[in-house]
């Protein structure tokens, strides 16, 4: 009976796992193909890669994309740490939630309509002053930063509010001082958070498509809004052979970050077990 | 003795305070962050519905979502997105309760997996099944081989329930696999030796414990599916519009108040749902678990 049961839950999630991977696997597959055809395969060939590589419009794109990832991530990283910290210690309930509620905005919001308002208020504001150029590379990074701090804030936030309170007062009580007790004692200990946090807004800003297309100004493209672009004219496996690169990478930084993740883990396991016996022999 | 510990006391209250000021001012940039650029936009949002190009105040972008074409449009778009819900509950359940049964060490590797598609950009994923579904793809021709008749998908309703279940299927699975590991195995254990079968397991403990995850689950599928916008496009054929494609129409078009009108009625409507769904799931808490 217990083996029965076995059989079908592992048949139905194999089956899960083709849907999912089935159309990655074509598109991988046809990556290879010489000729045009996204149908028919022809012969292998590596062609595709060559014109991706050798595609000036691609490589911009992606040294593109990632400077917008990287200065987005920095500053939602260092303003949401920032904003969990003030968050975690605030005395009132209500403000407390109020902040709460607006930081969760960008994420229970279909994006298209962070996006469309967000450029209403870039074209409003840059009519005002104006401006020939309303939306541009900075309308874009203010965009990325304000989708991305509430999965700093929210990744952060629990480590904070898991923070054992006596570690900051013994810093005190030892002599330091309020920042020196910030930084060596509460960073550290929420640095796994804000890790996540950082990992997190790195990848949604390199994966973002929607909320950039309504606020990208003319001058400067991303990979998925150039991806968005290519896909509108005819189809070619250049994008298979994009798609299958950026993948592969994507592979290995998760196979690289899950091990060492998991050692991460392992430890942080470990000191849950060794202060739960702790505490055991303490109510003992 | 008595006076040195008053003095640490008081040292203490001193250097307290000092923090408090820096974490009084920690959020501050972040506040400030998301009054502009969350709160205000999203008055913009509501002012641009309500003004013509001069600014004036009108009602007529609104009026002209309440027209026939707008309002079959808006109807589309909740039954797909309601379909490609329905379809990811159904698929996304069992798989999520055969997961949270499998040992530990597979359960991570099952959820990377999982997670793994979610890593390619979605402009890709769909692009991947038009590749499959259109009329000389993968599966048309495997058909054509094998001597039966082609079938044509790429273009109709169905092609695009496809594209939203595949894209945003994980979002229906992570939420209710998170729920299912915390289920306390001690319950399930204490039903059956209270005589209830599998099914009576499932029905009355497993399923009611697993609501606030569904519940999340359907709020992650349906807001994307019911706000997509390139998905129709690619995998309908640019045949019919959904909400998403009339408002990409109206921005391209540089009509930004009507491209606001109809991102208003989709957030009042959005707004609506969340609404009933959370009064629903407090009551369903409250009967479940008393």
């Amino acid at each position: 009976m217990k083996k029965k049961s076995g059989i079908i839950s592992n048949l139905y999630i194999i089956l899960i796992m083709i849907f999912l991977f089935a159309p990655m696997a074509v598109l991988i597959f046809f990556s290879f193909n010489s000729g045009k055809s996204t149908a028919v395969f022809e012969e292998f060939s590596l062609y595709w890669y060559g014109v991706v590589l050798k595609d000036s419009e691609t490589l911009n794109a992606l040294k593109n994309t990632l400077i917008l990832a990287v200065t987005s991530t920095a500053i939602s990283t260092l303003m949401g740490t920032a904003a969990a910290y003030g968050i975690g210690r605030m005395k009132k309930r209500y403000l407390k939630s109020a902040v709460m509620s607006v930081t969760n905005i960008p994420m229970m919001n279909p994006d298209i309509i962070t996006g469309i308002s967000l450029m209403l208020m870039f074209v409003f504001v840059g009519t005002m002053l104006g401006l020939s150029d309303k939306l541009s590379f900075w309308t874009m990074l203010i965009a990325h930063v304000t989708f991305s701090l509430p999965y700093v804030i929210l990744s952060v936030l629990p480590k904070i509010k898991q923070m054992d309170n006596s570690l900051p007062e013994a810093a005190l009580d030892l002599g330091c001082t309020p920042v020196q007790s910030f930084f060596k004692v509460e960073i550290p200990e929420i640095f796994p958070g804000i890790m996540t946090g950082a990992i997190m807004a790195f990848t949604m800003s390199l994966d973002d498509f929607v909320i950039s297309y309504f606020t990208k100004g003319s001058s400067f493209q991303t990979l998925p809004l150039l991806i968005y672009s290519m896909t509108k004219k005819r189809v070619t496996p250049k994008i298979y052979a994009l798609a299958t690169i950026i993948f592969v990478v994507i592979l290995i930084l998760l196979i690289i970050s899950n091990l060492s993740g998991s050692k991460d883990e392992r430890l942080r396991a470990k000191i849950a077990k060794r202060k739960k016996k702790e505490d055991r022999e303490n109510t003992d | 003795m008595n006076a040195q510990k008053k003095l640490k006391a008081e040292e203490k209250a001193l250097r307290s305070g000092g923090r408090s000021l820096l974490q009084k001012f920690a959020a501050a940039p972040h506040i400030v962050w998301s009054v502009l650029f969350i709160i205000i936009p999203l008055i913009f949002v509501v002012y641009y519905a309500f003004t013509d190009r001069d600014f004036n105040f009108t009602l007529e972008n609104i009026k002209a979502f309440f027209g026939e074409n707008y309002l079959l449009i808006f109807w589309r778009s909740v039954k797909l997105a309601l379909i490609a819900t329905f379809i990811c509950l159904l698929i996304g359940y069992p798989a999520a309760y055969f997961i949270s049964k499998a040992s530990p060490k597979k359960q991570k590797i099952l959820i990377t997996l999982i997670m793994l598609p979610m890593w390619m950009n979605f402009l890709i994923r769909t692009y991947a099944w038009m590749v499959i579904l259109q009329d000389t793809g993968i599966i048309n021709s495997f058909l054509g081989k094998l001597g039966i008749d082609t079938i044509h998908i790429i273009g109709t309703e169905s092609a695009v329930v496809i594209g939203m279940v595949y894209d945003f299927l994980p979002y229906m699975i992570m939420p209710i696999y998170s729920v299912m590991t915390k289920l306390d195995h001690r319950l399930i254990e204490a039903a059956s030796d209270l005589g209830c079968n599998g099914f009576g397991v499932l029905r009355r403990v497993i399923i009611p414990h697993s609501i606030p995850g569904v519940i999340s689950g359907i709020t992650m599928v349906f807001v994307p599916s019911i706000s997509t916008f390139y998905i129709s496009q690619k995998l309908g054929g640019g045949k019919f519009y959904l909400i998403g494609d009339a408002i990409e129409t109206q921005f391209l078009a540089n009509n930004l108040h009507m491209a606001a009108a109809l991102s208003f009625v989709l957030m009042v409507i959005l707004l609506a749902g969340m609404f009933i769904v959370d009064r629903f799931s407090d009551r369903n808490e409250g009967g479940f678990m008393p």
